[in-house]
């Protein structure tokens, strides 16, 4: 069990977390779901290691464990998608490319320029070379924006068949009612749930 | 249809050379009928003048010498510039101390005249080194402002994305900062390329090291060999031209794919 305990962190007056504790399953797909602003993202960015809270504790991981997809599709352009993996896999493990690009249902384009991409499929890359880092824990901001509905849904049927517990953010309906595990958020800051 | 593109390019690039070319025509003829004797001799001299006297100097032995002796010169002057900008540009840009203590030197060496550098070095080192020192020098700053800017203006997101996924040192700079900077490095290239021609002759033409451009220059003026100098001027020119389309057409090669 992963355990966020009391994390409360401000960016100068706005308390974006407010002594907020959650808890994730070990399996599974948790996701988090509530409106703008409400400190999701910042939530993820914590257990990413990537913002230092000014009070609690995250028990269970550590940062280096945690594989973050970010907001933003963060892609380099001059890096094709068969480059964008091999960029963060070890060289014995080059071989997965065409698998990781098949669950994500890019099969056939690791020389496709991320520029050749649309927004979707793009997301979809981003979303492979995330996957492609060794996590004991995947935190997913937005996995499937710009994606089609159904073909989100099947990814995350795949996302929820992987033996590491994922925690990913979305508003879309669907997404939330096929993941394991939801937590609702009502509004800002991200208190106690 | 595989020489119309080519044939089209070559025809579009005509106008201007043209243009210049018959100014240049009847400036000369204006000059030939104001002073009458040895106007186009002493003053300005007409193209075709000037292209006499380059074909008689492109078939000695003496040219080529001389040619490839300064492009050695220059081109060693412009690849220790870039490196060493290249450096200073990493150095102060990872360091603030670094940045408090280099970058007033650097803005110095930028500022001052070259005219004095050339006497120092030529003071302290002898004659032949001069050229090549003086173009390190006024490529640096160059290198070193373009890549300083370059630098900090690479995507703190990708950075950010770097660190998170665990890349190493090594791989951030080859996958995120090199690409980043691809824009910075060939307007510095170009520029620098300038520049390290422009100085390292000015150099010669002081220091008169042998053989060299800058010493055939200075014989020219000497000699009052209008024509000569003209044609030198070409050449100088023509190899600063063809230097930076070389390192263009290197720089075009890197990002061909992803660029399109």
């Amino acid at each position: 069990m992963i355990l966020c305990r009391e994390l409360s962190l401000s960016f100068g007056d706005r308390a974006v977390l407010d002594r907020s504790s959650l808890r994730i399953p070990e399996r599974g797909v948790t996701a988090l779901s509530g409106p703008s602003g409400c400190g999701k993202t910042t939530l993820l960015r914590v257990l990413a290691g990537l913002e230092r809270p000014q009070n609690g504790s995250v028990e269970g991981i550590s940062p280096q464990k945690t594989a973050l997809l970010f907001q933003e599709d963060r892609l380099l352009p001059w890096r094709t998608a068969g480059q964008h993996l091999t960029d963060v896999l070890p060289k014995e493990r080059w071989g997965e490319v065409p698998a990781l690009l098949a669950l994500v249902e890019l099969e056939g384009e690791e020389g496709t320029w991320p520029a050749a991409l649309s927004g979707g499929m793009g997301r979809r890359l981003a979303l492979a070379r995330c996957l492609a880092l060794d996590a004991k824990l995947y935190l997913l901001d937005e996995p499937f924006a710009g994606v089609d509905l159904p073909r989100a849904l099947r990814i995350l049927e795949r996302l929820r068949a992987l033996p590491v517990p994922i925690l990913l953010v979305s508003h879309e309906p669907a997404v939330l009612a096929a993941a394991d595990t939801v937590i609702e958020l009502d509004g800002p800051p991200l208190a106690c749930i | 249809m595989g020489w119309a593109e080519p044939l089209k390019k070559s025809l579009s690039a005509l106008p201007a050379p043209a243009f210049w070319l018959g100014t240049w025509q009847v400036c000369a003829f204006l000059v030939d009928r104001r002073v009458d004797g040895r106007g186009n001799e002493l003053l300005l001299p007409y193209p075709i003048s000037v292209w006499n006297a380059l074909v008689a100097l492109v078939g000695t032995e003496e040219f080529w010498r001389t040619v490839l002796a300064s492009l050695g010169r220059i081109a060693l002057g412009l690849g220790t510039g870039i490196v060493l900008g290249a450096l200073l540009a990493s150095l102060t840009c990872a360091s603030p101390w670094a940045d408090r203590i280099l970058s007033p030197a650097i803005r110095v060496v930028r500022a001052a005249p070259v005219a004095s550098f050339i006497l120092l070095i030529l003071l302290w080192t002898g004659r032949d080194a001069v050229p090549a020192a003086i173009s390190a020098l006024m490529v640096v700053p160059v290198v070193w402002d373009s890549l300083s800017r370059g630098i900090q203006a690479v995507d703190e997101k990708l950075l950010e994305l770097a660190r998170c996924y665990r890349f190493s040192w090594r791989k951030t700079v080859v996958l995120i900062y090199l690409p980043s900077l691809r824009p910075h490095i060939l307007s510095a290239l170009t520029t620098a390329g300038g520049l390290a021609w422009k100085s390292g002759v000015a150099a010669e033409v002081l220091c008169l090291p042998e053989p060299s451009l800058g010493q055939q220059i200075y014989y020219t003026k000497y000699y009052l060999d209008i024509p000569e100098l003209f044609a030198w001027t070409a050449v100088t020119v023509a190899l600063s031209l063809v230097l930076e389309r070389l390192l263009r057409a290197c720089l075009a090669r890197w990002g061909r794919g992803w660029r399109t």
